[in-house]
């Protein structure tokens, strides 16, 4: 399972309804519903992983989150899990709110902007980094709300939205020392537990 | 006509007939005393009797859903598409039931069967069948082929709504649910089209108030031109604009009414075809059934709510340019299922062919059917590899 999933899933406790807004191929939710017997529903918009999770038998909507989530009731599920995926959608911080209203809790993770590569691409070099974690050119990249880990902390105190805690990690996974002294300089990951 | 049957075709089928001579209660507060039901199977049933998937079929469907019935045959089965060895619904893996639905005029009890009770033909005495009564009947069907339980029962468009009634109705009696096209109730639209598809049945001197086949005639005006105003509304703006433009019959403007555009062509062709094949009041008894269904009515409004007692896993399927059953009504059912914290997953596929579009082998949908029949849950997932 990708790295950021793994400590997803140890926050995440057994038995909870669980929305992942865009599941990808199901590995989260296949891992919940299998190991934590998570009731649990994947929205997803690529036809090829909605047919994956099908095949899986993992609960999967075809939804384009871009048209809002509106359709689920306040507060339906326990926990709203978006990993990876933030920075791609139109407004963040709405649909931030949206998550908020929809579950009792929410855990994000995004590519951290403020990582020291991305700072010397940009700094140094002076053109958008390219990296094998955001192998994307600036005119293609579905990123179009990049962040940083403070970024998200400052939105999250502007809002009101109480940070339950949060991890920061490299690509691997390692949370070494100087990642959780600097997280917004060194992790590649941000993971973010949050509630109203 | 085929010349060789091809390899992944059920091949060559016979209808057999289930009689029932217990009686049985309509919505309506009749009773039906006895009643038979014309059906097709494809495929073995297992020893245990657990991989029958039963096929619930739309306003003008009926038993015959693949292979051919002989080698004159010019059409296989309405649903042969995804109904064979190795095909969607997979007659190696599944042994498919398919039947014609009370009312129907294809071998099933229906107004052109005759009325124990008079000697003669039902005609408009035959009294209204209702979705509910319907899956009624097809339990019956179940009790005698053995089966407890369907390892799946499928259905678009009205065969959907039946499918949604088993799972409410008869939660135990099926595995999986896979709704395609369909809606928890019509919209307000839908009635009124249906109901001028009955009144250009009503409307046409043939008709004799449903007993034409006394009078030795057929409303064969009206039932066509009911089948061409439902013909328009199975299509999508974009894929009659496709298939015909403006394309006309002659080089120039006849200034007559006469065919003078080939879709008036084509419409006329398909209500003629039509009224050939089908029964009037059939079409009438169809049309009242997907009025009358509406299994929220009973709680207010809350789908949800009579969702509850249902334990299948649910697969819905829609169409991005069927208006008819459009998208957000398969969603209102999505979200009824969510609500009621059901197993269900959810394709809304690309497509410019309408409400039609259930009928054809569009690979995103038969890989979603598929993949949905043939899933595996729980399955093991690999330990993560301890990076930390």
């Amino acid at each position: 399972m990708r790295a950021d999933l793994e400590i997803i899933n140890d926050w995440i406790q057994p038995n909870s309804r669980v929305l992942d807004l865009g599941c990808g191929k199901g590995e989260l939710l296949q891992h919940l519903i299998g190991n934590k017997n998570v009731h649990g529903y994947g929205l997803e918009i690529d036809p090829a992983n909605i047919n994956l999770c099908i095949e899986n038998g993992i609960p999967v909507l075809d939804h384009d989150i871009d048209k809002g989530i509106n359709n689920f009731e306040d507060l339906s599920f326990d926990v709203v899990v978006m990993t990876h995926a933030l920075q791609q959608f139109r407004r963040p911080d709405l649909l931030l709110d949206e998550m908020l209203r929809v579950g009792k809790e929410c855990i994000i993770t995004f590519p951290n902007f403020g990582h020291w590569r991305n700072r010397l691409h940009l700094g140094l070099k002076g053109y958008m980094p390219v990296s094998e974690f955001l192998p994307y050119n600036w005119y293609d990249t579905p990123n179009i709300h990049f962040c940083t880990f403070k970024d998200f902390e400052i939105l999250c105190r502007e809002k009101g939205i109480n940070i339950i805690r949060s991890a920061a990690v490299d690509g691997n996974l390692r949370d070494h020392w100087w990642i959780k002294a600097m997280p917004n300089l060194f992790s590649e990951t941000a993971i973010f537990h949050v509630s109203r | 006509m085929p010349d060789t049957i091809p390899a992944d075709s059920v091949g060559i089928v016979s209808p057999q007939i289930a009689k029932f001579d217990a009686p049985l209660a309509l919505s309506c507060g009749k009773e039906l005393m006895q009643y038979q039901l014309i059906y097709e199977t494809y495929g073995t049933l297992n020893a245990n009797h657990s991989n029958a998937i039963l096929i619930c079929h739309a306003l003008s469907g009926d038993h015959h859903a693949a292979g051919y019935h002989n080698m004159e045959d010019s059409k296989p089965g309405w649903w042969d598409s995804a109904i064979g060895p190795g095909k969607a619904i997979d007659t190696n893996t599944f042994f498919v039931v398919s039947l014609n639905n009370l009312g129907g005029c294809c071998g099933t009890t229906g107004p052109t069967s005759i009325n124990p009770a008079t000697q003669t033909v039902w005609g408009a005495d035959f009294p209204m069948v209702t979705v509910e009564d319907w899956v009624e009947s097809q339990t019956r069907l179940a009790d005698q082929l053995s089966i407890q339980c369907f390892a799946a029962i499928i259905g678009g468009s009205l065969g959907g709504m039946q499918v949604l009634q088993w799972s409410i109705a008869h939660p135990k009696r099926l595995k999986s649910a896979v709704i395609i096209a369909a809606a928890p109730k019509i919209s307000t639209q839908n009635i009124a089209f249906n109901e001028v598809a009955r009144q250009s049945i009503r409307r046409d001197p043939n008709f004799h108030e449903g007993n034409y086949t006394a009078a030795k005639a057929i409303p064969a005006d009206g039932l066509g031109l009911a089948r061409m105003l439902g013909h328009i509304t199975y299509l999508s703006t974009d894929s009659l604009g496709t298939k015909f433009g403006r394309k006309m019959r002659h080089d120039q403007y006849q200034y007559n009414y006469d065919v003078e555009f080939e879709v008036e062509s084509y419409l006329r062709y398909q209500g003629e075809a039509f009224s050939h094949r089908f029964d009037a009041n059939t079409y009438m008894l169809m049309t009242k059934a997907l009025d009358y269904f509406d299994p929220a009515a009973r709680t207010g409004g809350d789908l949800a709510k009579v969702l509850e007692p249902a334990t299948c896993d649910f697969l819905l399927v829609s169409f991005t340019t069927d208006w008819r059953f459009s998208p957000a009504r398969s969603e209102e059912i999505v979200d009824a299922l969510i609500k009621a914290g059901k197993h269900v997953s959810y394709a809304k596929i690309e497509t410019s062919q309408g409400h039609d579009a259930f009928l054809f082998p569009l690979p995103r949908y038969m890989n979603a059917l598929r993949s949905f029949l043939t899933r595996t849950k729980k399955k093991p997932v690999k330990e993560p590899n301890n990076a930390r």
